[in-house]
Parts: C-alpha cells; structure tokens; sequence
C-alpha cells in the first residue's frame, strides 16, 4: 500500500506541476529551471540520512558526505541564482500593471 | 527529543520530520506557483527556500542514531561552493552553470542509491530495490550526460555533434543492458557486479546521449537532463518512503520535460531527431541542399546604419547566441535607450531557441535593465514585422532564416521563424559570413532588403550609438 500511495503522490505532484509550470512565461525559463533545479536540490535530505546515519559503514557516510556536499551547492547556489535573475526583471518605469 | 515532538495516531507514530516534509511541500507548490509571474516570482523563491530549510531543520532534528560530523562537513563545504556559485557567475555564462548544476544533482542521487545499496542490500524488498536501481541509473546519466552538456557549453569539448559508427546502435543497446540490469537486481539484489556494472554503464551511457548532439540543440538537452535529474530524485523518494522527495521530482522532471517539449515544438522538431538525428554534423549535405547563393551581400557601414535607425519610427531587435558570445547585452540596451530618445518605439523579439537554453536572451536583456515589457514572444511580435521601419539582428541566424518557410529540403524547413524579411530594412550584425551551427546558409542575408554590418556586435553598437549621438 505504501508502494501505491508512493505513485499517487507523484502522479497528482506531476499533475500540478505540470499544469503551473504551463503557465509560466517564456520571460521566465531560465529563472524556472534554476528554481526547479534548487528544489529538486531536497534529494540533501536522502543524503544527510546517509550521511548522518551512526550505523552506517565509513564508506556509506563519506559517500553521503559527498552527496550532502553535492546538493547543498545546488540548494544554496540554486536559491542564490534565481533570486539574482529575478531581481533583474523589471518593468518599465511608470508602466502600469 | 523526538518522543516529544512525535504524537501517536491509530494509524501509527507521526514524526516531527513528517510534519516537516508537509510544510516544506505546501511551501514548494506555493514558490513554484509564485514563478508564473515576474512580480510574484521573488516571493515564490523565498517561500520555497524556506521550504527548503524547513526540511532541512526537520531532518537533522536531533534523534537517536543520528551523528554530525559528517553532516557538518558536507553542508559546510556545500555552502561555501554553493555562495560564490550562485553570486559570482556571469548571466552570459547561465547555461553552463545550470549544466554544472545538473551533474551536481545527479551525482547526489545517484551516491545515495549506492548507499542505500550498500547499507540494506539483503533485507530490501523488490520494490525498493528497483526504485534503488532506477535512481542510481538516472542519477549516474544526469551526471556524465550534464558534464558532457557544460564541455560543449564551455568549449572545452567541440560544439558539434561527434558521431562514430553505429553510434544510435551502441547507445540503444547501451540503455537496454543498463535497464535489463536494473530489472535482474530486483530478483537478485545480492549481485553486486551487476549493480556496479550498471552504475558504470550509466555513466558511460549519459556521455554517449550528449556526444551526438549540437550546440544549437542544448536547448531542448539541458531540458531533459532538468527531467533526468527530476525522476531521479523521484525514485528516490520511492526508496526513502519520503514524499516530499517524490513531489520535488516530479515538480522537476515535468518542469524539465514540459520546456524539452517547447523547444522542440520551436524547432519543429521531434525529441527522437534532436537526440539521435545528430543534427548539423551533415553540414555539407546541407548546404548542398538550397542551391547556393550566388547573389551579392549588401554590405552597410555602421553610419550607413545609424542614418536608417535614426529616421525609424519602429524598431525590432532580434537577439542570438552571438549577443551572449559577445556580451553585447548592455551595447543593445544603450542603443535602444537612444532610439526611444529619439521618439522611435523599440521592442525585442525572443525566439524560444534563441540562445543556449530556454528564457536565454531574456535573462541577458534583463540584466542590462531592459524592461520586460518590452521582450515579446514570437506569437506575439511576428505580425507586426510587416508594418516596422528596421529590423536590427544581433547574433541571430537559424531563428531568422526564410528558408526555414520557403526551401521545402532546408533541414529546418518548418521551424518557425520570425518574419525580418517583411519589414522595410533589415541589419544583420555578423562577426563574418560564416554559416551558422549547421551550416545552413542564410538566405536573409542575401534578401535585398537586408543590408550586413560586419564585426563583433559589441562594437558595432557601441559605434552606431556614437554615430547616432553625433547625428544629434
């Protein structure tokens, strides 16, 4: 039951996203793939499970270690960057909304 | 700790990082809705970064098992790259660092998956040792098929295509065994060989997916990669029984196959051609195909061209890779800005595949503080070409090339382009007469009304601003 529960959480997710993410402008795409590439950066939470684990092998928690580091760059490089971008869009001035 | 924070419910114990993982689920869906729109896509950022940092809190709660050393390091030395590389790289360098990113992701994913390999390999169940497997593949791909993508981005590998014999073959038979592998480590997870096996033929797969695809194709690349590394992280969620993962990637993996499928749809072109049709490495067939031009290029001095643009009253600029190339962004913007001085009204028309990946040109023209209300969609602007006075083309070819409507054997025949050749004149800023990334002649550059002005764009706007100011 967990399996299936698994796969309808990712087929309403996908849904969903496919159905915002459709409604995203062109405007924004690069901003959207630095945003979907920081969050898909929460694989930081499978990685700080290995990499945290007191049971685990020393090669297990260095691998996660590795891991951690790897998606952590993504997460706080990812939030930084599209941040960055998106300070940049800006609408004529006086243009009305 | 824990005990305190956890509640029992019938239905079993619900955990502190449980609740955790929801919060920072809602918070996601929140961010990525807030993104459907330039005002509200900063606070849509924040939201999910706090998304983020909610899940992050929730699972390193103190707990038992639990240690920190490694932990510490990891987000340390995470941080401290992460920094300077979300504030320090140029926009001109934007695609190579979303490919850098990419292979990033995938590499987590695909170290987690070899963990959890070796950590519960006999007492994993069917299920979790296919989604284990399938996360390690996806994962492995992502991150060679990304390093690839950023070589070619970066120049260190050539931007064209790289075929050798058989290659389509190799490559399918390539997937296969890696997928045949996957599948016999459900029934027999004991098999190590196998699963390192598969590991190193995904890497080895992910190299051969990029080897045959072009620059100019990139685009709809980094696209799938974005996908990849998505599913990959989907699966596992599978294996983690974690949610909030399993909803991260599929937010990722449509996001990624929703733009690899818009900018197919811009080259009209199907996703089985751009990655197997190694596109542009039949450069001379190509060009063989419209009889070569034999007519005279009208060439225009910077001058020349200012003396046009300044008695524009409607101005359309065109930007291509070679804007990015050449780091002409704030060169457009100044002359732009003068233009309007001048009572003309100047917009910008974006080719979906204009540039290296999708929103490319618009990100650029947004940091040399080009209002976004000025960057029109090609749906949007492609009519009003009829009735503008200039057309300046700054680094664009395919995207406006008339062979794309008029030579049925033109191989992007069907993609479509902008309408230059209907306005009155046309400038077409080129460092030379070389063919673009296929080799495609360009039959705009020949039209009658099209006059070139040769040079790196950079400078030549910059002189045409000048000459505009002396005109004054």
């Amino acid at each position: 039951m967990t399996i299936l529960l698994g796969a309808y959480v990712f087929m309403l997710a996908g849904f969903l996203g496919f159905q915002i993410i459709a409604k995203v402008p062109a405007l924004l795409h690069t901003p959207l793939m630095a945003f979907t590439n920081a969050i898909s950066g929460i694989s930081l939470v499978a990685s700080l499970h290995a990499a945290g684990a007191t049971g685990y092998s020393l090669t297990a928690r260095i691998l996660g270690c590795v891991a951690v580091i790897c998606a952590t760059i993504n997460v706080v490089g990812g939030f930084l960057i599209t941040d960055r971008m998106l300070k940049m869009f800006r609408r004529k001035p006086g243009a009305k909304p | 700790m824990n005990a305190l924070l956890a509640f029992q419910h019938e239905a079993g114990e619900v955990r502190f990082d449980h609740i955790a993982y929801l919060v920072a689920s809602f918070l996601f869906l929140l961010g990525l809705r807030g993104l459907t729109h330039p005002d509200t896509a900063r606070r849509g950022t924040m939201f999910a970064a706090l998304g983020m940092l909610v899940a992050v809190v929730g699972t390193i709660w103190p707990r038992p098992g639990m240690s920190y050393e490694y932990i510490a390091v990891g987000l340390a030395v995470g941080t401290v790259i992460g920094i300077p590389m979300g504030l320090k790289i140029p926009m001109t360098k934007m695609p190579e660092r979303i490919a850098l990113s990419h292979s990033f992701g995938g590499l987590a994913v695909a170290l987690v998956g070899v963990v959890e390999y070796l950590m519960d390999k006999t007492q994993g169940d069917k299920f979790h040792m296919g989604a284990t497997g399938f996360e390690v593949m996806l994962g492995a791909l992502t991150f060679t098929g990304s390093i690839m993508a950023f070589g070619k981005l970066q120049g260190i590998l050539p931007g064209k295509p790289s075929t050798f014999p058989f290659q389509n073959f190799i490559t399918v038979g390539a997937l296969i065994v890696a997928v045949a592998a996957v599948v016999y480590m459900i029934f027999v997870p004991t098999a190590g060989v196998i699963f390192y096996g598969m590991f190193g033929l995904a890497l080895l797969l992910g190299v051969l997916l990029v080897l045959p695809i072009g620059g100019a194709d990139m685009p709809v690349v980094i696209c799938l990669l974005n996908s990849y590394a998505g599913l990959a992280a989907a699966a596992s969620g599978f294996v983690f029984d974690n949610n909030v993962l399993i909803i991260c990637g599929a937010l990722d993996g449509g996001s990624g196959f929703i733009l690899a499928m818009l900018m197919s749809k811009a080259m009209n072109r199907s996703f089985a051609n751009v990655l197997f049709g190694a596109f542009g490495s039949d450069a001379v067939a190509a060009s063989a195909g419209p009889a070569k031009s034999t007519a005279a290029v009208n060439e225009a001095t910077v001058e020349e061209a200012a003396e046009v643009l300044k008695s524009s009253s409607s101005v359309i600029i065109v930007p291509g890779y070679g804007m990015a190339v050449a780091q002409a962004q704030h060169a457009v913007r100044d002359l732009a800005n003068l233009l309007e001085k001048n009572g003309a009204r100047v917009r910008y028309a974006i080719h979906p595949v204009a540039g290296r990946m999708p929103g490319h040109m618009n990100v650029l023209l947004a940091e040399a503080n080009v209002p976004y209300d000025q960057l029109f969609d090609l749906d949007q602007i492609n009519d009003d070409f009829a009735n503008t006075d200039s057309v300046l083309v700054v680094g664009a070819n395919d995207v406006v090339n008339p062979a794309a409507k008029n030579s049925p054997g033109s191989p992007i025949f069907g993609m479509p382009v902008f309408n230059c050749d209907q306005a009155k004149a046309v400038f077409v800023l080129k460092r030379s007469m070389n063919p673009g990334f296929a080799g495609i002649e360009n039959e705009l550059f020949v039209h009658p009304k099209t006059m070139m002005v040769f040079g790196d764009a950079k400078q030549t706007l910059t002189k045409m601003t000048g000459a505009l100011k002396e005109g004054h």
